[in-house]
């Protein structure tokens, strides 16, 4: 045994032992999730059982408003991510490709504003949905959602942008081709894996969302942590349910992870790496 | 806008950035900036929760003055700083200590890149069901594993003020050391090899390479990798809320949800305005830093 393999083996040893530590909590919520109330109850740790029991998914599916809330998700998760790309895209692409009057101040407020935390949103959005008349529906979250997710979108577009020489435009242009057109037939192609990137973080944003979602939404329009929050009463918490839910809501992030994990890492670099 | 509004279409080659700015910017005008504003309105009226905002009296700066002799404001704010100095220190310490340990590029790293990122993508709220329930002073495992372990009588963790503190601080660890570890790992991997290279040639040990090389070369990261923490600290409520309500009396509770608590608990709409002036303050004075540090928008020459 030489030297290198013994460091090697360490440093295999290290990093298992790290991602157990990092998997473990995830994985007593899925086990939890498969367990009778007597199981829970019963307090001794169980991470692999036999007879998994799907009741707290039959419940939760059947008897609480699961289908309603995932809709809702689903539906302020893509609307606010299809306009945070739209809007966030043209912007980023004009300021990685122009200098016109205010550009700078306009990066660093783009910057500024990602900064907002959101309880100083709470106050004003409930005031807003109270005294504007505006009933709390998904219009309103997806709006605040896309406000949330633009600076970060702008910001992380930018850099890709900036990754394109600008030949590539300035031939097209020469072709006779509109701005519109050199935006959406030469650029959008070679933007494919940026869009990626910034698509998965609003998404992921908007899909985890408490506090808005619980200010903005009624009985209808609650989304799926709102729903999980649910679960808490002041009796006692449902573990098996609340478990449940919670590995549902996981299930999109877990898989983004695991299909993308370069790119977010690639986004979750960008700002400190590059900066 | 009105001048781009009467063409139908763009000419060929003429560029016209702000209509693809103003779009976005006005939703950062609606959703952000406008209720940073209205905060600021708000803060100078009496609002509570079930009365119109045009009966609400207009007081002032009285909120502003009861804000600074509140001792509840000092309280949370004590123990947000308190928080934020724990988590950061720990979390950059190991962060760093493990991405100096494991940087060397080997097979199968990227499965367990993937791996660590898991706890940054799970939502807050579940983040703070999974710990509620393995802090449970019942059925919790964490009871469980110190008992059986280490003989350790079950504990009251998220009933008790100290306890709870610590709780949410071994939280925030768990969830975002590989924040850390991640962003370093990326930096140490783009250093050129051949700077490292070198010092090792001059006789640089181990120690002199981390401390006087390598260190000093992602300084700027680990300074915006520290910021970026450290307004998350002053941005984050949610496991907070869920894991304990801030609680056991403020023990738990950090200035964004003491702002929340105020707002809908005690119904105090305008006084939470007033406290959400002073966390807008403090983040946009520690964004600042960051920026001037930082800005990759900044020039044109950039990047």
């Amino acid at each position: 045994m030489n030297d290198g393999f013994v460091r090697q083996l360490w440093h295999y040893l290290a990093l298992i032992f790290l991602a157990l530590l990092a998997l473990a909590p995830i994985w007593v919520m899925i086990a939890t999730s498969f367990k009778d109330d007597v199981l829970v109850q019963d307090g001794k740790p169980l991470w692999f059982f036999f007879a998994p029991t799907l009741e707290n998914y039959q419940y939760i599916v059947t008897r609480g408003k699961f289908d309603r809330y995932l809709t809702n998700s689903v539906i302020v998760g893509a609307a606010s991510t299809a306009i945070t790309l739209l809007l966030g895209g043209f912007c980023a692409y004009a300021l990685a490709r122009t200098d016109f009057r205010g550009r700078t101040l306009m990066a660093n407020s783009t910057l500024l504003v990602r900064m907002v935390p959101p309880a100083v949103l709470a106050v004003p959005a409930f005031a807003f949905v109270t005294f504007s008349g505006v009933k709390s529906d998904l219009a309103v979250l997806t709006f605040f959602y896309t406000a949330l997710n633009l600076p970060f979108a702008i910001w992380l577009l930018f850099g890709f942008y900036k990754q394109i020489p600008v030949e590539l435009e300035e031939a097209a242009i020469v072709d006779g081709a509109t701005s519109l057109q050199v935006f959406f037939r030469v650029l959008l192609p070679l933007m494919k894996s940026g869009y990626a990137v910034a698509a998965i973080f609003t998404f992921r944003i908007a899909w985890n969302e408490f506090i808005l979602a619980l200010l903005l939404t009624g009985r209808t329009t609650r989304t799926l942590p709102v729903g999980a929050a649910g679960f808490i009463t002041d009796t006692g918490v449902e573990w098996g349910r609340i478990m449940a839910m919670g590995t549902l809501i996981v299930i999109p992030p877990l898989l983004f992870t695991f299909f993308a994990a370069r790119q977010i890492i690639a986004g979750m670099t960008a700002g400190a790496v590059k900066g | 806008m009105s001048e781009i509004s009467q063409k139908p279409r763009f000419e060929p080659g003429a560029f016209t950035p702000y209509a693809f700015i103003m779009p976005a910017i006005v939703v950062m005008m609606g959703g952000l900036l406008y209720p940073v504003v209205m905060a600021f309105y708000l803060s100078f009226y009496d609002w509570e929760i079930g009365r119109k905002l045009a009966d609400a009296p207009f007081v002032s700066f009285d909120h502003f003055v009861r804000m600074v002799a509140d001792p509840q404001v000092w309280e949370v704010l004590w123990v947000t700083i308190r928080f934020g100095f724990w988590t950061i220190t720990i979390e950059m310490t190991l962060g760093v200590a493990l991405a100096l340990l494991l940087e060397k590029p080997i097979r199968g790293a990227s499965i367990f890149r993937t791996i660590f990122i898991l706890p940054l993508m799970v939502s807050p709220v579940v983040v703070g069901l999974i710990w509620r329930y393995l802090f449970d002073a019942r059925i919790g495992w964490i009871n469980y594993y110190l008992g059986v372990w280490f003989g350790i009588e079950p504990q009251v963790w998220l009933g008790d003020p100290q306890l709870a503190f610590f709780a949410i601080v071994f939280t925030d660890i768990w969830q975002w050391t590989p924040f850390i570890f991640i962003i370093v790992i990326a930096g140490l991997q783009a250093l050129p090899s051949e700077v490292v290279e070198a010092s090792t040639i001059d006789g640089a040990n181990w120690y002199q390479q981390i401390f006087l090389v390598k260190l000093p070369m992602i300084k700027s990261i680990l300074v915006i990798a520290l910021l970026m923490r450290l307004i998350d600290v002053f941005r984050g409520l949610e496991v907070m809320l869920i894991m304990t309500g801030g609680g056991p009396g403020r023990s738990t509770e950090l200035l964004s949800l003491h702002i929340y608590n105020r707002a809908f608990d005690t119904q105090q709409l305008g006084y939470a305005s007033a406290i959400s002036v002073l966390l807008i303050a403090i983040v946009f004075g520690i964004s600042t830093v960051i920026l001037t540090m930082a800005n990759p928008m900044k020039s044109k020459s950039d990047v």
